[in-house]
């Protein structure tokens, strides 16, 4: 089965243009199964069911949704053989920005919006730094002047993806999109195949359900941050113990 | 680093086929420094034509067009690349949305460029932007707060001298506050092959030749002769008139002499 993942911000238009690219997929007789994974809610299953494409959800709840996504990768790719499809997607909402579920052999998309700032490019990190392929939405809405400007921060922060435009609403894009998705590396499985970027680590008292603050609460890898050190808005960051 | 900006002497839009099937009229080059403006009703395939140069159409569109660059057709890969890239577009829809003044923004532009001295070519696309404008605008104006028509002026100033593609699209340029025949002065002088589509008689007699689109497809293909030259001249008068009555109108005087 090919496999693709697929990542971006909140709102940025992923599940769009995912929509559209399946149905040009199906179109070009390739079918198509989608897995979500997002924290709190999603009615994106729904909107796939009502395109006829497999889609299935799951909600990470209280546990980190990217490292939820990581231990249940076999699951879900056996989920997704067993509906017969012949390409698998993967979508994933990299909450904290700092992680990135793309896996070694496997096609890496980001996918960013036109509205979200300047800075964002350099805001979102390894999702985007790694990923094959960047799609910017929203393009319609801004001027020339300034897609150019934020094609090229997204240049400056992955000088190897291929960076393209596309419009979830009109679907402007989404059909070379298919035909980049119905070229994705075959994976046999997903077992031992592995993280391009590892995740952050998170073995805290918090991660544990604590909800006081205070020292006397934290226990585990615990970093402090020593507030206004030497140069203009720097801070140190000390290990705790 | 690799350089997004590309440079292209044709592109040729290989005819397809209109909404029936029949072949289309023929073939159309287009060269860079060349306006083309596209006419038809709502529905006769300007938007779809639009979309096959845009998307580098190779046969596997509803109209059956293939583009050729520099006549030859792009590999896979290469047409993979530049699909969306190609062709910079200006559209009534469009705004700006970063909350930066415009010198800086524009010279952050030109910086992306590679630009030898980017605040140079900054204080040259503002010169150029409010020339078009009708109410100037200074550079240290923040890029949300312009009007309409500045929006619009810096926007054809910008895609004109800074924007990388060799092809640009533009969606109507009336009825924004901007100065028609010197923004079309300053799109020849750009050198990128400019595509206007348009309703508007002024704009259409001032490209070099206008394409007539009917059920899907191009029907003909008009070179502007001289005689509608000395008509655009008239008709260019004829807007004066109008611009100078609504001035006075805008002004309190009185039109009745």
């Amino acid at each position: 089965m090919r496999l693709v993942t697929l990542a971006g911000p909140p709102a940025c238009g992923k599940t769009s243009v995912l929509l559209r690219t399946c149905a040009a997929l199906r179109e070009a007789g390739v079918s198509c199964a989608v897995l979500k994974f997002d924290c709190l809610l999603t009615r994106d299953a729904e909107a796939y069911a009502a395109a006829g494409i497999p889609a299935t959800a799951a909600l990470a709840g209280g546990l980190c949704p990217d490292h939820f996504f990581a231990t249940n990768l076999e699951e879900a790719f056996a989920w997704a053989q067993g509906t017969g499809a012949e390409c698998c997607v993967i979508e994933t909402a990299g909450l904290c920005n700092r992680c990135s579920p793309h896996l070694r052999g496997a096609l890496a998309l980001c996918v960013v919006d036109n509205l979200m700032g300047i800075d964002a490019p350099e805001k979102i990190g390894p999702m985007l730094r790694l990923a094959d392929l960047v799609l910017v939405t929203k393009g319609d809405l801004v001027s020339q002047a300034e897609r150019e400007v934020y094609r090229h921060r997204i240049r400056q922060m992955n000088n190897r993806a291929v960076i393209r435009h596309v419009n979830g609403l009109t679907g402007q894009g989404c059909r070379e999109l298919a035909a980049v998705l119905s070229r994705a590396p075959q994976v046999e499985t997903v077992t031992d195949m592995r993280l391009r970027f590892a995740m952050p680590a998170a073995v805290c008292s918090y991660c544990l359900s604590e909800t006081r603050i205070g020292s006397r609460y934290q226990k585990g890898n615990v970093k402090k941050v020593k507030f206004g050190g030497p140069g203009a808005g720097q801070t140190e960051v000390v290990d705790g113990d | 680093m690799a350089t997004d900006a590309l440079t292209l002497a044709r592109l040729t839009v290989a005819r397809g086929r209109d909404k029936s099937g029949r072949p289309e009229a023929g073939d159309v080059d287009f060269a860079p420094g060349q306006v083309t403006a596209l006419l038809g009703p709502t529905g006769s395939g300007k938007s779809r034509f639009l979309a096959d140069i845009e998307s580098l159409a190779d046969d596997d569109t509803p109209s059956g067009r293939r583009i050729l660059l520099d006549g030859a057709l792009p590999d896979p890969d290469r047409r993979f690349e530049l699909q969306g890239r190609l062709v910079a577009q200006l559209t009534q829809n469009m705004n700006f949305v970063l909350d930066l003044g415009v010198e800086r923004f524009i010279t952050m532009h030109a910086e992306s460029r590679q630009a030898a001295d980017p605040a140079a070519v900054a204080r040259q696309i503002i010169a150029a932007a409010n020339a078009l404008a009708g109410e100037p605008f200074a550079p240290d104006a923040q890029l949300t707060q312009l009007s309409g028509g500045q929006s619009r002026a810096l926007m054809i100033a910008d895609a004109a001298l800074l924007s990388w593609s060799p092809v640009l699209l533009i969606d109507e340029i009336e009825n924004a506050g901007v100065d028609k025949a010197r923004a079309l002065d300053l799109l020849v002088k750009s050198d990128k092959i400019v595509v206007i589509a348009t309703h508007d008689p002024v704009l259409a007699l001032s490209a070099h030749r206008r394409l007539i689109f009917e059920h899907g497809a191009v029907r003909t293909v008009r070179e502007r002769s001289a005689a509608e030259k000395r008509l655009l001249t008239q008709l260019t008068e004829q807007e004066a008139e109008f611009s100078r009555l609504r001035e006075r109108l805008r002004r309190g005087e009185d039109v009745d002499s």
